[in-house]
């Protein structure tokens, strides 16, 4: 949304790796992103126990010394789901980040390039815009049903349009520069043009929506399954666990809270790498 | 006045531009349905629906007939006020969105008052103060706002508001013809709420719109000639910064509505969010068809008059 507005021309000056590495932000969110992945990875032997087995004994108690995040609502161990938890969040953003991109790099140059998929696919990307992307992502689960693929599908094809008008953009403003019209006088083959110079200066826009894709996935992955439609109820996602523990929140906070507090620190670190790479990427939002 | 009739050609510009876009909405809505690998008739006739049911309405919609001749009967339909039939409740899907637009629009009108009032100081007070703490103070919690999920963040403040202090509801609502107050009451976390993830977003564009004015020269000859520190913040920098500002209340109401949806969730508020919530349940497709169609029209709506008041803050725009 508003970054896409901003990030629409960024391009990478010279210095901007040096720039990124020593980003304060960017280091910061980068080591909880990192300590968040690792811990989806090494999930099983982090002091977790199977996140689906239930221990009525468990049912609703607070935290603990042996059970630290205490038990949910039908005893199952809420340290664990939370722990394992991390792996649907994080495959969920990286999976739409990834795929949005990719497709929406195609349309964005085909629009960039040919006049008449200009004309029809920007129309389309405009009215896809228009629908709230929650609102589309559950149109589109309750037509093809509650899965892991379906709900990365369904948010996915809510972010293209984003990703598509900011490559088309991008692909646009370079037409006219004297480098690429040179090139194109100079007889450069269209591969060329393309690797040489459209992608590399569609790389630092796209890694700040990348990033920013991720964040947004995330958020909207937990708001579907809060409402009920996304991950199914036996994958241990964060959004499961706070929709469960909504019905019990006055006597046992602590079901929606350890899951949401997860969730929360996980966008805000790579809402931090967005902000960091957008500020050392672009000049101009320096100091902004 | 010639400007005047100027005015009126560009809002009648940016009135006929809508219907494209409107179209393309309804197109894509329409798509999802006919071109997913579901049967339509078996997704709108509902789960509990018996065969012969599902065969009348496969023969009601004329599923052989070509797309596009189905889709303008469709959007006729629909420009005719006529968005189906709901599976569960079995009335009209137009009626139960009437119905339950009372609490929705409150709570949206609320929620963008609340992000304005937090927002605007904040975002102005982080440029003044630019590069210090307080700035820094002001959007590292800006990050914070936005990073937060509407549905935890509403937890939160009932846990502490409701539950620990007992200052307000922790749910429900109250129409507003059971008094102001009441009405008020339930309504404030919810506006609280889904105000602060809105505000991050406004807070964020204030202080840049913000900081690109103060660096102009005229806000130099305002200050050389001794003008209030108030005055000067208030009328001239906001007033020129407004047009920004107002642009990314337009974008972010689409984050507003898919906020609405949750935030009527936890604080079990009658809305349109949680028809939709217990349509995705019950499996009631056409009332997410109609809910997508109609909140889409809003947002688009929103947008036109965004656009529309640029007018207002900034008199050196013609139309």
């Amino acid at each position: 949304m508003s970054q896409a507005v901003s990030s629409a021309h960024v391009q990478a000056p010279p210095g901007a790796f040096g720039r990124i590495i020593r980003h304060p932000a960017i280091i910061a969110g980068s080591l909880i992103l990192l300590v968040l992945v690792l811990a989806a990875i090494f999930a099983p032997w982090l002091g977790t126990t199977d996140p689906q087995r239930l221990s009525p004994l468990r049912r609703l108690r607070p935290p603990s010394a042996t059970q630290w995040f205490g038990g949910d609502l039908i005893g199952r161990d809420l340290y664990s789901r939370t722990v394992y938890g991390a792996r649907i969040s994080l495959i969920v953003g990286l999976s739409v980040a990834v795929l949005s991109i990719g497709i929406g790099l195609v349309i964005g140059l085909l629009a960039g390039f040919v006049r008449w998929v200009d004309a029809v696919a920007m129309r389309i990307m405009d009215g896809m815009m228009a629908i709230p992307s929650i609102l589309l992502a559950v149109a589109l689960i309750a037509l093809t049903g509650a899965s892991l693929s379906n709900v990365i599908a369904a948010i996915t094809v809510s972010e293209v349009p984003r990703v598509a008008r900011l490559v088309r953009s991008v692909v646009i403003s370079l037409k006219e520069r004297p480098f690429v019209e040179a090139a194109v006088t100079v007889g450069t083959r269209f591969p060329a043009l393309l690797w040489r110079h459209v992608l590399p200066n569609a790389m630092a826009p796209l890694l700040v929506q990348g990033s920013y894709i991720f964040a947004s996935a995330v958020l909207i992955e937990a708001a579907l399954s809060f409402i009920g439609a996304g991950t199914p109820p036996a994958i241990p996602s964060w959004g499961n666990m706070i929709a469960e523990g909504r019905v019990v929140f006055q006597i046992a906070p602590h079901i929606v809270l350890f899951p949401g507090i997860a969730l929360a620190i996980t966008v805000l670190s790579v809402n931090m790498i967005g902000d960091g790479l957008r500020d050392a990427l672009d000049p101009r939002f320096e100091g902004r | 006045m010639a400007s005047d009739c100027g005015m009126l050609s560009y809002i009648l510009r940016r009135l006929l531009a809508t219907i494209p876009v409107m179209a393309v909405v309804a197109i894509v809505v329409f798509s999802l349905l006919h071109l997913s690998p579901g049967d339509p008739a078996h997704v709108l006739a509902g789960d509990t629906a018996t065969v012969e049911e599902v065969e009348a309405l496969r023969l009601a919609l004329g599923l052989e007939r070509p797309f596009f001749e189905r889709f303008a009967e469709w959007f006729l339909a629909v420009l005719s006020g006529d968005l189906g039939n709901s599976i569960f409740f079995g009335k009209s899907v137009s009626e139960l969105i009437v119905q339950r637009a009372g609490p929705s629009i409150a709570l949206s009108l609320l929620a963008l008052l609340a992000s304005l009032v937090l927002a605007l100081p904040l975002g102005i007070l982080a440029a003044w103060q630019a590069g210090r703490s307080l700035d820094r103070a002001a959007m590292g919690l800006a990050v914070i706002g936005f990073s937060l999920p509407v549905f935890v963040l509403g937890y939160i403040l009932i846990f502490f508001f409701s539950v620990r202090l007992g200052w307000l509801p922790v749910q429900g609502y109250r129409p507003l013809d059971e008094g102001f107050w009441p009405f008020l009451r339930h309504l404030i976390l919810p506006s609280l709420t889904l105000g602060i993830v809105y505000a991050a977003l406004i807070a964020r564009i204030t202080r840049s719109a913000m900081l690109e004015v103060l660096g102009q020269d005229y806000m130099r000859t305002a200050r050389a000639k001794g003008l209030g520190l108030a005055p000067m913040l208030l009328q001239h920098a906001l007033k020129n910064a407004a047009v920004p500002i107002v642009t990314v209340v337009g974008i972010g109401f689409g984050m507003l509505i898919s906020g609405v949806v949750v935030t009527e969730t936890v604080f079990n508020i009658p809305g349109i969010g949680r028809l939709t919530v217990d349509a995705i349940l019950r499996r009631d497709y056409p009332v997410i068809q109609g809910v997508v169609l109609v909140f889409s029209a809003v947002y688009v709506l929103v947008n036109l008059l965004v656009d529309l008041s640029y007018a207002l803050f900034d008199p050196r725009i013609r139309y």
